[in-house]
């Protein structure tokens, strides 16, 4: 009987607040080390947390989100243990009654399929400094400007059963926290973080013993650390033996996994209610407000691109994966793009491109505008597909506008039938031979005279003209 | 003879000219200079005189309050900028502190006048003054004996008239017991009437500040500008705040007093008791009623103070790492060895040993049985006040089951900690609790306790004053050397 892998996540969401979840410091990413921290996030004697009632709301979106069980009367928790970029000596977070319950989120499977995955919980709690080990030789630095940033801890259930569910789900949790708001999203300034608890059974057995992969700020890494993971305890288990619970680091350079503790020498973390800070009670007029202000949601979004749009289940949900992508997609639409081109477009070659330069789509070289500008060119036959592929990447290297490169590259699509009529016999006359092939019956050289044409008129005429011309003539 | 004026006269003198700030300021420094009781840690000459001058400008622009110019001396746990703040321990020996307290910022709003900082039990843990790395604090009635602790330095020094007050913190007691020991007036207000910011947490559920005056008035004046509101703090309460001076003329006949029958047992010394009865019997003369009334409960407030406090500190003390401030071993070899020898070597051993408890009470498999079933009770016992309260207005009893004991006399940990078993439970339940001179045993002065319900501070501030109106404990001085 195969394994099964089983994968619950742990999501580390930073909050988009302006200042920290209990100080007033600036939680903005970059700036020169400890320039960011406060008596309260360096951990002075005698200073006080104060709850930053933002980081409350956004959790609270959050669980709204997920129609989870939001519990209106949470608490705050010390979790105790040493660390040099812990100023305090504790975390402040949420152990019992952590302020968003259980909940769900229903993911895209490969097989078209969609699949519910319950979420534990999501509790706030504050992010830890940072420290830097290869700074100086002997030293390890501290920069606490990340200390005290709000967090929210998302905790699936142990539903995923492969490392592409585990992707989807992170990928879902990703987009809908930077729907609602809450979350840049960028991962590789640490702003959303996963760690993974992976173990493997054979089906139907009880869950096995897990492994904790900690680390892993890419969904390309969070893939391989539990494939990875599952291949090692495959091995291990074949070979009959046994699963340590442990927690695991995933080493994107050397792409492997290694032991950070064991069971026996993880903290015990004395957790208990801070007192410091009073219960967290919301009322039902808040929770009310909140909802009233949640923007349309992703799963909402792709019902509207099926219905208004007519667009299948898997463009709708591509395109809906990250509100910026649909944000993108419906300037175009605004601007009165064709649907359909459009949707390839987005799809095709500017996430390709995207992808390649690793660029968000809200930092792409070619805005929604231009890129409206340019299929239309295709709508209105004054370029062909092919042109516009080579426009596209002309203005992705910033060489101008779409009216521009056209003009300047002289590639408008040959309107002058005469001319065109011109080329075509030249190439039928210098080509003798094949136009005998073809009247004998080979139509498929019919490609070869319309491959001449192009290459006669550089791309610019129009496919559908030269093929009609080309048949007229040639029959 | 300054130093013996209330804050009122005090006060009255520098708006008349009698004496101005720097000279008021100057006295005060030249009786410190002389004095041996040991009750400053650091004493801020400069910056007291500078503060004088700046407190006399304002006063002869007419601009000033009460209590602008008036010197006092500060718990060494309330942080003030750019003046070292130790909490009485070799960890924080070498700290500035870049920030002041609430406390501390509000006092100097009002121009007050900073002699130094008051030495302490380390961290407030003790009942003593000898757990501080400073050495212990004499007691003014007799040098051979404690003033009590934690704020052992602030009682004695308002004892021996050496701080017109002082500021102290109370969280098993650490107000009302060395104001006992020292013969002079202390009040713990209600917990979150007073902001803790910038007071070094000993047990946040547990740790008030309140003043350690001469007098009942003189506590009310120095509360109006402790108390209130702080949104720094988010325990401390959004609640009005009365004027504390206002009703201290108001009559207290008919005034219920509910005498605990548990705080009369065997433990308490015979001579304090019978000065606590003739105190009560004053009381009565005055117009008072008394009721006996039970706090059944009361026996557990010791092992439950005992481990709610060291869990709490456990947590508050993980601070001091020896990473970004405080005490650090010399060259430690790794990051281990760096927090085992700073913090094994910058903290004394009671601290050390509460830490442990409090660890210990919080670990995985013992919190249900220590910490949650210390909650429990302390639950309990603030169920026993609430009934108390529906029948009598005030609580009266002994303060300390002894007077001042000689320094190094208690030699174990439990002795000590058995002595705090009538201060304890106002701390649990969150009660404003007071200590006022109310006799003398063996020359020795002896406290009266008065607590009240949540927010009374102005019924306890009142009784204790007609109290002092109609006896003069509180005016009793210890002899000068």
């Amino acid at each position: 009987m195969a394994w099964e892998t089983v994968i619950g996540l742990e999501i580390h969401s930073q909050l988009r607040t302006k200042s920290k979840i209990f100080s007033g410091a600036s939680t903005s990413f970059g700036a020169k080390p400890n320039t960011q921290a406060c008596a309260v996030d360096l951990g002075y004697p005698g200073v006080l947390p104060v709850l930053n009632k933002e980081a409350v709301n956004m959790a609270l979106s959050f669980g709204l989100a997920i129609n989870a069980k939001i519990n209106q009367y949470s608490i705050f928790a010390r979790k105790n243990y040493f660390y040099p970029d812990l100023p305090k000596g504790y975390q402040i977070s949420q152990f019992e009654l952590p302020i968003v319950g259980q909940g769900e989120i229903e993911i895209p499977l490969d097989d078209g399929q969609n699949k519910m995955v319950r979420i534990t919980r999501a509790h706030l709690e504050e992010d830890a400094g940072k420290s830097i080990h290869d700074l100086y030789d002997d030293f390890t630095a501290i920069d606490l400007n990340r200390a005290g940033t709000p967090l929210l801890e998302i905790v699936s259930e142990p539903d995923m059963r492969s490392a592409k569910e585990a992707v989807a789900y992170a990928k879902k949790i990703h987009a809908l926290v930077q729907y609602i708001g809450i979350c840049d999203g960028n991962m590789q300034e640490g702003s959303f973080r996963c760690d993974a608890n992976v173990s493997i059974r054979k089906k139907g057995d009880e869950l096995g013993t897990r492994a904790e992969l900690k680390n892993i700020n890419s969904f390309k890494f969070l893939e391989k650390a539990i494939n990875l993971e599952v291949e090692r305890q495959i091995d291990i288990l074949e070979d009959r033996g046994s699963i340590v619970q442990e927690t695991r680091l995933y080493d994107s350079d050397k792409n492997e996994t290694r032991s950070m503790r064991s069971k026996e020498e993880a903290n015990d973390y004395r957790y208990f209610p801070d007192p410091d800070l009073l219960p967290v009670v919301i009322d039902d007029e808040l929770l009310v407000q909140i909802k009233n202000s949640l923007p349309e949601l992703p799963t909402e979004k792709k019902i509207r691109f099926i219905d208004v749009f007519g667009l299948s289940e898997y463009d709708a949900e591509n395109l809906t994966v990250q509100k910026d992508i649909a944000d993108y997609f419906e300037s175009m639409i605004a601007q009165g793009a064709d649907i359909k081109l459009s949707v390839n477009w987005v799809m095709g070659e500017l996430s390709a491109s995207l992808n390649k330069n690793q660029i968000e789509i809200q930092d792409s070289p070619i805005s929604a505008i231009e890129l409206y500008e340019l299929i239309t060119k295709i709508s209105d036959n004054t370029i062909s597909g092919k042109i516009a592929k080579d426009i596209f990447k002309s203005m992705w290297e910033g060489k101008g506008s779409v009216e521009e490169i056209i003009e300047n590259q002289g590639l408008k699509q040959m309107t002058d039938i005469d001319a065109l009529e011109g080329i075509i016999d030249e190439v039928i006359n210098s080509n003798t031979l094949q136009v005998q092939q073809f009247k004998d019956g080979n139509s498929k050289l019919l490609g070869f005279f319309v491959g001449q044409v192009m290459k006669a008129t550089n791309g610019k005429a129009n496919p559908k003209q030269v093929n009609k011309i080309l048949n007229d003539k040639l029959s | 003879m300054m130093h013996k004026l209330s804050i009122a006269e005090l006060s009255k003198g520098l708006k008349n000219k009698d004496f101005s700030s720097v000279e008021l300021t100057q006295h005060y420094l030249d009786r410190i200079a002389v004095s041996e009781l040991n009750s400053y840690i650091t004493v801020t000459d400069e910056l007291a005189l500078s503060q004088a001058k700046d407190a006399d400008f304002k006063i002869a622009k007419g601009k000033g309050t009460i209590l602008t110019g008036i010197p006092y001396a500060h718990k060494d746990i309330f942080c003030t900028q750019g003046v070292k703040t130790s909490a009485g321990s070799k960890m924080l020996d070498s700290f500035i502190s870049p920030y002041d307290a609430t406390i501390t910022e509000k006092f100097n709003n009002e121009n007050m006048v900073m002699l130094g900082k008051t030495n302490m039990d380390e961290f407030a843990m003790g009942s003593s003054n000898e757990n501080s790395f400073y050495g212990p604090v004499k007691n003014p009635w007799d040098q051979k004996r404690v003033p009590g602790g934690s704020s052992g330095g602030s009682a004695a020094a308002v004892a021996a008239r050496i701080a017109p007050f002082a500021t102290g913190t109370d969280t098993g007691g650490s107000i009302r017991q060395p104001a006992s020991l020292c013969g002079i007036t202390g009040i713990k207000p209600t917990y979150g009437r007073v902001s803790r910011y910038g007071m070094i947490a000993y047990a946040s559920s547990l740790d008030q500040a309140g003043p350690l005056t001469k007098t009942a008035e003189d506590a009310a004046i120095v509360l109006n500008s402790m108390a209130g509101f702080d949104d720094k703090d988010s325990t401390s309460a959004i609640k009005e705040m009365p004027d504390y001076t206002k009703n201290l003329g108001n009559s207290i006949k008919g005034l219920k007093i509910g005498l605990p029958r548990e705080f009369f047992s065997k433990g308490l010394d015979s001579d304090v008791e019978k000065v606590i009865m003739q105190s009560i019997s004053k009381f009565e003369v005055m117009g008072a009623e008394v009721h006996e009334v039970s706090l059944p409960n009361s026996a557990y407030a010791i092992p439950t103070y005992y481990i709610v406090a060291p869990c709490e500190c456990s947590s508050n003390l993980s601070r001091f790492d020896g990473v970004r401030y405080g005490y650090r071993c010399d060259d430690p070899k790794d990051l281990n060895d760096l927090y085992l020898r700073s913090r094994s070597e910058g903290f004394g051993d009671e601290v050390k040993r509460r830490i442990m408890i409090g660890t210990y009470a919080l670990s995985a498999g013992y919190y249900d049985a220590y910490y949650l079933k210390a909650q429990k009770v302390r639950h309990l016992i603030s169920e026993d006040f609430k009934k108390a309260f529906e029948s009598v207005d005030v609580i009266m009893g002994p303060v300390s089951p002894t007077t001042a004991f000689e320094i190094g006399a208690v030699k174990d940990s439990v002795s000590m900690y058995l002595a705090d078993i009538y201060t304890l439970s106002a701390n649990l339940a969150g009660l404003p609790g007071m200590s006022i001179p109310a006799g003398f045993s063996n020359n020795l002065p002896v406290g009266l306790q008065l607590i009240g319900n949540h927010w009374s501070e102005e019924t306890l501030l009142n009784t204790a004053h007609q109290f002092q109106l109609q006896t003069n404990w509180h005016s009793q001085l210890p002899v000068e050397p």
